[in-house]
């Protein structure tokens, strides 16, 4: 395959946003209020319009004819790249609100380091992203803080879900094959140097929420190499159940 | 090209403002600042428009919109998506801002402003019905990705902000 390392490179991005967005798209009409359903809804579409940059990329520079929605939908379990933080069910808001707030910190950091990619098409995608997760970032640490410095049984609740979802914490900073080419060329992001960062920012908000930092050192890993947890297959059922059904719809 | 130039004929323009946004019906794309470039080549005309937000669901439509408002003016087009520059509210024009404010939607501060509403709590964006500034943030995420959801305390009225994008 033509320009595989870049191609992986880009699903690896893409997939947690493309996962992470379904998963917040399972809100819509569930939300705990009808003003949070719409934010989770509105992280959800701008997560997607953000893959589908990614996507359509990615087929451009594979060039054998793939489109956006092919690579969204018509891949199997292993092939999807996401971590495994993104994958997790929304247990309850605490747990949904935890999980978005993991993830954006470090999509935050990330996307900061991607504006300076030496692919321009990369960049301007980072550039356009950054603005968005900005918005993302500030409405979950807003409800990490409500929940954690709130009331006894949303603070519980709180802890609860960063407790079991920090052991998916680590894995955001693991390489994958396709990230020590792309770093090589200046093109990816070294996500080992962000780890220090993450740790620190998310530990003081975590403070600033009256909540403790899980000190567990186990952490689990395998999502960016397609060994994921148990979630993924029913939330993939989901994801791809039209184009399963009715090869080749459009809409 | 700096970030806030535009390219666009000038025969191109009267046809260009007909079109509008399909969410925000009064606001034509042209003061949305979404149109980057127009330009006529070899009897194509080839657009270059902006994404307000990635997942914005308007870009297609507005696509589609331009080429058919082109063709009915008798030119075949061509329509590019591009993202680099990316998109700010700083392109909306004061007829957009003015068109924004007509139709219920509080125009976006600056960035410091914006800052302060919608983290520290602050009282600025003025309702759009009364003209009060005692109103106050309900949802940073409001009816599309782009506007936040604001309440008047003194004439009750729900209405949407424009958020500031930079």
């Amino acid at each position: 395959m033509k320009n595989e390392n870049l191609y992986n490179y880009l699903l690896g991005i893409a997939d947690n946003s493309l996962i992470l967005g379904q998963r917040m798209g399972e809100l819509c009409g569930h939300g705990p209020s009808l003003e949070t359903d719409i934010a989770c809804t509105n992280i959800s579409l701008d997560l997607f319009g953000q893959v589908r940059s990614y996507f359509q990329y990615a087929g451009k520079i594979v060039g054998d004819g793939r489109t956006e929605d092919d690579i969204a939908m018509l891949r199997k379990e292993r092939d999807y790249k996401n971590v495994l933080l993104v994958e997790q069910p929304n247990t309850n808001f605490a747990f949904t609100i935890g999980r978005q707030f993991l993830f954006d910190v470090y999509h935050l950091i990330f996307l900061a380091e991607l504006q300076k990619s030496n692919d321009l098409t990369l960049s301007a995608i980072a550039n356009k992203c950054i603005k968005e997760v900005s918005y993302h970032v500030r409405f979950s640490s807003d409800w990490v803080k409500r929940l954690g410095d709130g009331t006894e049984e949303s603070k519980a609740k709180m802890q609860e879900a960063i407790d079991a979802l920090w052991t998916y914490t680590d894995e955001l900073f693991h390489q994958t094959e396709a990230d020590v080419a792309m770093v090589a060329k200046g093109i990816g992001v070294d996500v080992t140097k962000l780890k220090e960062d993450y740790y620190l920012r998310v530990g003081e908000l975590l403070k600033e929420a009256t909540l403790h930092v899980p000190e567990s050192k186990w952490f689990q890993k395998g999502g960016k190499e397609g060994i994921h947890t148990e979630h993924l297959g029913y939330l993939l059922s989901d994801l791809q159940y039209m184009q399963r059904t009715y090869p080749n719809m459009e809409w | 090209m700096t970030s806030t130039e535009q390219n666009i004929d000038h025969k191109l323009i009267t046809i260009l403002e007909k079109v509008s946004d399909p969410e925000i019906p009064v606001l034509s794309i042209m003061d949305m600042g979404v149109v980057r470039s127009a330009t006529v080549v070899n009897d194509i005309v080839k657009v270059e428009i902006t994404p307000t937000y990635s997942g914005c669901p308007a870009m297609d439509v507005i696509g589609d919109d331009i080429k058919k408002a082109l063709n009915d003016a008798g030119y075949k087009s061509e329509i590019d998506l591009i993202l680099h520059p990316a998109w700010t509210t700083d392109w909306i024009t004061p007829r957009g801002r003015k068109a924004l404010e007509d139709y219920g939607i509080a125009a976006p501060l600056d960035a410091e402003a914006d800052k302060d509403v919608l983290l520290n709590g602050k009282r600025i964006v003025k309702c759009t019905k009364c003209g009060s500034q005692n109103t106050r943030l309900v949802s940073q995420f409001g009816s599309t990705a782009c506007k936040a959801q604001f309440q008047c305390d003194d004439c009750q009225e729900p209405f949407d902000y424009f958020k500031c994008l930079k």
